[in-house]
């Protein structure tokens, strides 16, 4: 892409990221959640992609990681799920929920956007490089194009 | 209310825009503008969870429309087959219109709510914690689901990273 995409995307990527973060950890007071969150966070990886092309991006978040990240997201999900079975009851809480608006009044449920957001964010950057570097598979051999 | 027949109609014309444009790039931008109008109709009718879900989730699809049909022309016939198309497009709008007027019928007056939420309410604070009544339903109330919905994203994500590897694994 040109200087000028380059450097607003340099600019503003880090405040998208602040935002995909405030809104996961909020999510449950505020409007928003887990997974919108996440998608915001995959966002600025995609928007680093699009900017410096596919090893910049690949570079900040490898694919390791997003199929770990990915993977242990769900794993917690699957943890908590079992845990209500094995309680009973995913209400009765063992963290306090006394001060409705404090970040731990839900209980460990407030654990529960974060890893819905780590398993959103990596999963459509995983779903969105795969898809363009299919693209760029029958177009250009060299993969370093523009979008 | 005259906001929402507005943004309603503003629907409308930009999805008969987005299929009978025939530039690719054009109808994914007008595909675009119908999303960002149910955003704002979403806001209107004062649901901003789905809301900020619309508006996110659209420039997510956005982009891999547009890294899809970018500098790829689709082949597009417009010879043959006249009388199937007619009837089964001519079948489908009578089905969508005899159903669609038999559940009009049925949908309660605009602002008087289907479900009595009064008791939920009232209990999901004492009960949960949770203020935010969407996130207490998601995270409490239905666990399972929310599991459910994590599990069918996980496993699309490996579906697309198995289907569409660069690599079979014999070529290797």
């Amino acid at each position: 892409m040109s200087l000028i995409v380059q450097t607003a995307t340099r600019l503003s990527v880090g405040f998208v990221l602040l935002y995909g973060i405030n809104i996961v950890i909020r999510g449950h007071i505020l409007p928003g959640g887990g997974f919108v969150g996440g998608i915001i966070i995959a966002l600025t990886f995609i928007n680093i992609m699009l900017a410096y092309g596919k090893k910049a991006g690949l570079k900040k978040l490898p694919k390791i990681m997003t199929l770990f990240f990915s993977t242990r997201g769900i794993l917690w999900l699957f943890s908590l799920v079992l845990l209500s079975f094995v309680v009973g009851y995913l209400l009765l809480d063992f963290i306090s929920n006394s001060d409705p608006f404090s970040f731990y009044n839900t209980g460990m449920i407030s654990f529960g956007p974060i890893e819905i957001a780590l398993k959103a964010a990596t999963g459509m950057f995983a779903i969105f490089s795969v898809v363009l570097l299919l693209g760029y598979k029958d177009k250009d051999e060299d993969g370093e194009g523009v979008l | 209310m005259i906001i929402l027949y507005f943004l309603l109609i503003f629907m409308i014309v930009t999805a008969i825009l987005a299929i009978e444009l025939e530039d690719l790039v054009s109808s994914v931008v007008a595909l675009f503008a119908t999303g960002l109008a149910l955003c704002m109709t979403l806001i209107v009718l004062k649901a901003p969870d789905v809301a900020i879900m619309q508006l996110i989730v659209e420039p997510l699809a956005l982009l891999v429309l547009i890294k899809a049909t970018l500098r790829r022309d689709l082949p597009f016939s417009l010879s043959g087959r006249w009388y199937v198309n007619t009837f089964i497009y001519g079948t489908f709008f009578i089905t969508l219109f005899i159903v669609a007027t038999k559940c009009f019928k049925d949908l309660p007056v605009f602002g008087h709510p289907l479900m009595k939420t009064t008791a939920l309410l009232q209990q999901s604070l004492f009960k949960t914690g949770e203020v935010n009544l969407v996130s207490a339903v998601i995270l409490k109330y239905r666990i399972f689901d929310s599991f459910g919905e994590a599990a069918i994203l996980f496993v699309a994500v490996i579906a697309v990273l198995t289907i569409l590897r660069p690599k079979g694994k014999k070529n290797e």
